[in-house]
């Protein structure tokens, strides 16, 4: 697949395929082209060559909204709607389709730890931006979608909410089984959350495979590099515990 | 408010187009002016003819504008300003009145009934100190001592042949400045000392009342300014009864009776009305008209009418209901469109902000070729100034509205209608209310200067007070305008704190009970 903004090229020759109900990690730094790349399965970017298949289906020759409501997006900064509370955010994805579900709703909060009855009526401006990232989780799978993109979803959090959000992410996943693409700079998140890394540089693809592939047989020398960065931070970390 | 109101306020103004209309009368914002219009109306109205009244209209190129279209039907003018302001033309004193009449027949299809009897021409007036000082008797001395003094002329005068142009050309003068006044000040900028010259009409009331002298045309510059009621190509054609009585007045005042008129309004502050029926009275023999006048807004008593504000009010009010209105029905959807059309937007909301530039009287003016005189110009350039801050606000906060909820609206199969009225329209609500906000107080302020083209509202008694030199009937319209603002502005603001989105909202509940 390949795509370009003006002059610059985004994606060149990528090919990446995500297994039904896996989780896979983008991995790269800024101007890699992982959001891109994230973007195009749901056309909010759509490539100049190259085709995605979601399921057994051509996503270019999908409507774009219809399949947008069949995958859950969670942003980085969450895109609450400010002025909705956090239940009518949670039901976006099913009021699009003109219904209005409360269970689902409910079920969805439930999903990510957080309360009905605490939270229903709030507003986004009235929660922490852990809170925040933990609706907009609700409102990607409110309407069980076949899977979710996620778009640096902890990133713009501190640590512990971070550490948090992790966990509780990787429940709703175990509990959902859904098929999950999501992009992160962080090495070790990807490693935490995702049977498959693909790491990205300069679009296009470095190599993919499980955290103890990348460690064991880097393919290049950036792979190599990246991979004893986040080793010599988390040696670092172990080494001011003890 | 409701259209039907709106379609009723259209209807008077469209039924100036059908033929059993009312005699239109107008005049130019000056108190010889309005007397000469009411004396023409009562007359009519003497012989059961139905008679809309446009006192200050407006000056010469308006007037005569709105008359050759048929806008307005009749209003006095002075031969030497149809020769000079609209001929350009020049004639020998003695043939003035015939060639202007013949001219304009000719031209314009405009009739000019027989002078009424008196001449009315410029008077260049000093103080009297300042003609002792120096010595000035005829504009020659004046010209002499020019160098030394500021000039205070009517803008009329100073973009005018017959003017100071041609003042300058034919007496050579030179004033140190020359300052635009407007009619009503310059006896008090003359008085005060602002200035040292001024264009006084020689029938004017206030020359005497201010002590001046008037200095002689000793090179007859001047042409003759014979009055006389000028009338428009519809009523000549079809209305042989309301030219009958209108010549009734025909070579009946002469220029001491005018003068004595004047002073009755200028100086002694009568109402025109009544100086009207009294002069009537005099020159026809008999009370000629009834005593009510037709028209619920006009010129009544000269204390302060408060029941005549409450009425322009509510008329400058419905004004400013009716353009706002429209112009939010065809600005907010603009600017909606703007939004995602957005390489149209910045030269769209541009050409609107350039109708702002145009001063409204102005705008005004320009209406009348196109709608004539009365209401429905003044909406349509009250609607012109209205359309730009609205539609700004509108597209600007669509534009802006929060883009990660838009995006994330997006990226979640929000359809392009869902995205605008789920997230840009409510989170843009607030600007768009701030942006009808100043369209309403601009409104309100822009529709005082509706009543120059006969729409009514708080700028008739401004219009009048101006012509009148009137500080008190001035204040009469400026300071309900001034407080109608206010109040128009604080009702919206109201309105703007239930418009907002919940999450600007106060969770506490406030005593305005938003």
């Amino acid at each position: 697949m390949r795509h370009r903004f003006g002059a610059t090229i985004a994606l060149a020759g990528v090919s990446v395929d995500v297994p039904a109900g896996a989780a896979v990690a983008l991995v790269g730094e800024s101007g890699s082209g992982k959001t891109t790349l994230l973007r195009c399965f749901n056309r909010m970017v759509d490539p100049d060559s190259g085709d995605l298949f979601v399921g057994e289906a051509n996503v270019r020759t999908q409507d774009p909204t219809a399949l947008r409501r069949r995958l859950g997006y969670v942003q980085q900064h969450g895109g609450l709607l400010p002025h909705w509370t956090v239940a009518e955010n949670v039901g976006l994805v099913l009021r699009t389709l003109g219904t209005r579900d409360d269970t689902a709703v409910a079920e969805a909060l439930s999903l990510v730890g957080l309360s009905i009855d605490t939270f229903a009526q709030r507003y986004p401006h009235e929660l922490s931006g852990g809170q925040r990232q933990r609706v907009a989780l609700a409102r990607a799978v409110a309407a069980r979608p076949g899977a979710i993109l996620l778009d640096e979803p902890f990133g713009a959090l501190d640590a512990i909410t971070r550490a948090e959000m992790q966990d509780a992410f990787d429940r709703l996943r175990t509990q959902l089984g859904v098929t999950t693409l999501f992009v992160t700079h962080d090495l070790a998140e990807a490693a935490r959350l995702a049977e498959a890394i693909v790491v990205m540089r300069a679009g296009r693809v470095e190599q993919r495979g499980t955290i103890a592939e990348l460690r064991g047989a880097p393919a290049t020398a950036y792979v190599r590099a990246l991979v004893a960065r986040a080793l010599a931070q988390l040696e670092s970390l172990g080494r001011s515990a003890t | 408010m409701n259209l039907t109101l709106a379609l009723q306020l259209a209807a008077i103004s469209t039924l100036s187009l059908q033929s059993d209309r009312p005699v239109v009368v107008a005049s130019k914002p000056f108190g010889e002016s309005y007397l000469l219009a009411e004396m023409f109306a009562q007359v009519l109205e003497s012989r059961g003819i139905a008679v809309e009244r446009r006192p200050g209209l407006g000056a010469t190129e308006i007037l005569f504008g709105a008359l050759r279209t048929n806008a307005i039907d009749v209003y006095p003018e002075y031969t030497g300003t149809g020769l000079v302001a609209i001929l350009h033309d020049t004639a020998s004193r003695q043939n003035v009145y015939r060639h202007v009449a013949q001219r304009f027949l000719e031209l314009y299809g405009v009739r000019w009934l027989a002078p009424l009897g008196f001449e009315n021409t410029y008077a260049i007036a000093v103080r009297r100190d300042v003609a002792a000082r120096d010595s000035l008797a005829t504009l020659s001395d004046l010209a002499r001592a020019s160098p030394q003094l500021v000039g205070g002329f009517t803008a009329d005068f100073i973009g005018r042949a017959d003017g100071l142009a041609g003042l300058t050309r034919v007496y050579g003068m030179h004033f140190r400045a020359v300052r635009p006044l407007s009619p009503a000040l310059k006896y008090q900028a003359l008085a005060s000392g602002g200035v040292d010259v001024i264009d006084g009409y020689s029938t004017d009331g206030l020359l005497a009342r201010y002590n001046l002298v008037t200095l002689t045309d000793n090179k007859g510059f001047f042409p003759p300014y014979d009055a006389a009621a000028v009338v428009s190509p519809r009523l000549a054609r079809d209305r042989p009864d309301a030219i009958a009585a209108l010549a009734l007045l025909s070579g009946r005042i002469d220029v001491m009776e005018m003068r004595a008129l004047n002073k009755r309004i200028e100086v002694d502050r009568e109402d025109v009305a009544t100086v009207a029926r009294d002069a009537l009275r005099t020159i026809l023999g008999a009370s000629p008209s009834p005593a009510e006048r037709a028209n619920p807004i006009a010129i009544q008593a000269r204390e302060v009418p408060w029941a005549r504000i409450g009425a322009l009010t509510a008329r400058h009010l419905l004004l400013v209901a009716i353009a706002l209105m429209a112009a939010i029905v065809v600005a907010v959807p603009l600017g909606l469109f703007l939004e995602r059309a957005r390489r149209a937007a910045e030269p769209t909301v541009g050409a609107l902000g350039v109708l702002q530039t145009i001063p409204s009287i102005a705008l005004l003016a320009f209406m009348i070729p196109l709608f004539g005189v009365g209401v429905v110009p003044a909406l349509v350039a009250l609607w012109l100034y209205a359309l730009y801050p609205i539609a700004r606000a509108t597209y600007s906060g669509v534009r802006d509205a929060d883009p990660d909820a838009v995006e994330s609206a997006e990226a979640l199969g929000a359809t392009p209608a869902q995205r605008l009225l789920w997230v840009r329209l409510p989170l843009a609500a607030p600007v768009i209310m701030s942006g009808v906000r100043t369209a309403a107080v601009i409104t309100v302020g822009a529709a005082t200067l509706a009543a120059f083209i006969g729409a009514g509202g708080l700028g008739e008694p401004i219009v009048e007070g101006l012509a009148l030199a009137d500080t008190q009937l001035i204040l009469s319209g400026a300071i309900p305008a001034a407080l109608l603002a206010l109040v128009v502005d604080g009702v919206l603001a109201l309105i703007e704190r239930r418009l907002r989105p919940a999450h600007l909202r106060t969770r506490r509940v406030s005593v305005l009970g938003s």
